[in-house]
């Protein structure tokens, strides 16, 4: 018979400290959809990811009654709509982010990623064309998620990408002003981009995945400062060991539920990405489990190396759990989704320095923070610079997601709802970085890129 | 294929009788019970075999959930493999 202690603390988990899986994502390979007319290229990919989204959302809802754990998102990732766009002879590749949002409308799910561009190296046909066309994109759909991929520790840091990116952001966000500028909430650029990523904005199916894979994200904030909350007085070794275990749980359960969704629709079953993604709920922060570890409040000094032991545990608790973990794995800082991240960023000890000398040691980069609405596009561009910069020499994903928020200056808030939450506007260092970033180029890799 | 059902809340007459009235009802077959009360606090865990139900797994939590709204407590109604992969190793 099964232990009642350990009952109970399933239940206690899920009821009480916001356990949940945050998303089943559905990978789709649109390869065989390539076509140079744009429209017939838009209608097989309606057609191919209806076909097979078409029992995701249901199969979701059934795994989450028979385990009684909530899945939160049901979300679809496809091939970088780029690769589409290179095929097609002219046309506008906003025709494609309309054709993934009616697929996401009849599939019922939460959100599709995949209008991507990889362009770490440098940009071939169709890369440029998608890249101009996102804001539009972001501005006419809802469900809808863009990422792009702008450095790489084997290629380097694509500059000109990089320049045009800050002014892409800026766009996206003057064009849904009216909206809470959130039109670049849905966008990221990254570095070291996984290609099985399961979570928004940044998921998109890689070249080297199958057909069709489903990948699980984990989330459980709550429960691993739960679990330390019991042990006020335990040592470093002893906190870590506790958030092993914790997250060992919390990465079985996002095994199980993956092998059991793949099983049900009979597609291979690829990653599970154990990481720790908050939402603005009371008890699902991020920043708290650091407080709970012994910081007055999250970004005063000592926050980098909690969060590093604290990333550092859950993958040691979370590989065991799985057999195959991948994504982004690791504890996500996203400001205007935790609770106790918007809140130290709203007293001001979180500071846009001290979130990236954090994004050094996690799993992310500068995720959801919203910026003053006059920051000008080579300011955006230099933030994203700096953050490839740290992907790129330390070997990880790094990415950003920053919000211009139009016509609003530091102190004031956007109102996101929803899991995105709301942000609010952290201060910017106010000297130019202009020159550096219209001089263009490809920032080499480093040194040790050449392991071969 | 065996379930959890688990029944947390203020103690009172015939919930042990209530809960496993639709159990028998779906064809729930009870396999062990452990029930105590600690304060006023009832706590009872259930394993079903649910592999001759004559209803959906989702109908018999359903109706779980709405006898434990009715009579004021939690009921959870969860496939054992949450807690086996959870737990053991």
């Amino acid at each position: 018979m099964l232990n009642v202690y350990d009952i109970l603390e399933t239940i206690r988990m899920i009821q009480d400290e916001c356990l949940d899986i945050r998303t089943i994502t559905m990978g789709i390979s649109l390869l065989d959809c390539i076509d140079p007319d744009i429209d017939r290229a838009c209608e097989k990919v309606y057609e191919k990811i209806t076909t097979r989204a078409k029992n995701l959302v249901s199969v979701g809802q059934q795994i989450e009654t028979e385990y009684g754990i909530p899945i939160i998102n049901k979300r679809i990732s496809v091939t970088p709509i780029a690769m589409l766009c290179g095929a097609c002879k002219g046309g506008d590749p906003v025709k494609f982010a309309k054709a993934l949002q009616k697929a996401a409308d009849a599939c019922g799910v939460n959100f599709i990623g995949g209008y991507s561009a990889l362009v770490q190296k440098g940009f071939s046909a169709g890369d440029l064309e998608l890249i101009r066309s996102i804001p539009e994109a972001l501005d006419v759909t809802t469900n809808l998620c863009s990422s792009v991929n702008v450095g790489s520790s084997k290629a380097g840091i694509n500059m000109d990408a990089v320049a045009l990116m800050g002014g892409i952001i800026r766009q996206s966000a003057e064009l849904t002003a009216d909206r809470q500028c959130v039109g670049p909430s849905k966008l990221v650029v990254l570095c070291n981009a996984p290609e099985d990523n399961p979570f928004m904005a940044g998921a998109f199916h890689g070249v080297g995945e199958p057909d069709c894979v489903i990948n699980v994200g984990v989330s459980g904030p709550g429960v691993v400062r739960a679990a330390l909350s019991k042990y006020p007085d335990a040592s470093i070794n002893e906190i870590a060991d506790i958030i092993k275990k914790t997250a060992f749980k919390i990465t079985r359960m996002g095994q199980l539920v993956g092998a059991r969704a793949s099983k049900m629709l009979d597609v291979p079953f690829g990653i599970v990405d154990l990481s720790l993604a908050p939402t603005p709920a009371v008890g699902d922060s991020v920043a708290h489990i650091l407080e709970e570890i012994g910081l007055e409040c999250c970004g005063t000094h000592g926050t980098t190396a909690a969060l590093a032991l604290l990333n550092d545990a859950v993958k040691k608790g979370g590989v065991m759990a799985s057999s195959n973990v991948g994504g982004l794995s690791g504890a996500f800082i996203p400001v205007s989704e935790d609770a106790g991240m918007i809140a130290a960023a709203e007293n001001g000890t979180l500071r846009l320095e001290k979130l990236e000398a954090m994004t050094a040691v996690c799993s992310v980069g500068l995720d959801m923070v919203v910026v003053p609405g006059d920051t000008p596009a080579e300011t955006i561009s230099a933030i994203i610079a700096d953050e490839a910069a740290i992907g790129m020499v330390n070997n990880k994903t790094t990415a950003v997601r920053l919000i211009p928020a139009i016509g609003k200056k530091e102190g004031e808030i956007l109102e996101f709802g929803g899991l995105f939450g709301s942000g609010p506007i952290m201060q910017i260092n106010r000297k130019s970085p202009a020159k550096f970033i219209s001089r263009g180029g490809r920032i080499p890799a480093p040194m040790h890129s050449i392991k071969n | 294929m065996r379930a959890v059902i688990t029944v947390i809340g203020k103690d009172n007459v015939g919930i042990l009788h209530r809960v496993s009235g639709i159990c028998a009802e779906y064809r729930a077959n009870v396999i062990e019970v452990t029930q105590s009360v600690l304060q006023d606090m009832f706590a009872m865990i259930m394993l079903v075999d649910i592999s001759a139900l004559n209803t959906d797994f989702a109908v018999l939590s359903d109706r779980m959930n709405q006898l434990g709204q009715e009579l004021g407590l939690s009921i959870h109604t969860m496939h054992e493999d949450i807690f086996n992969s959870m737990h053991r190793i």
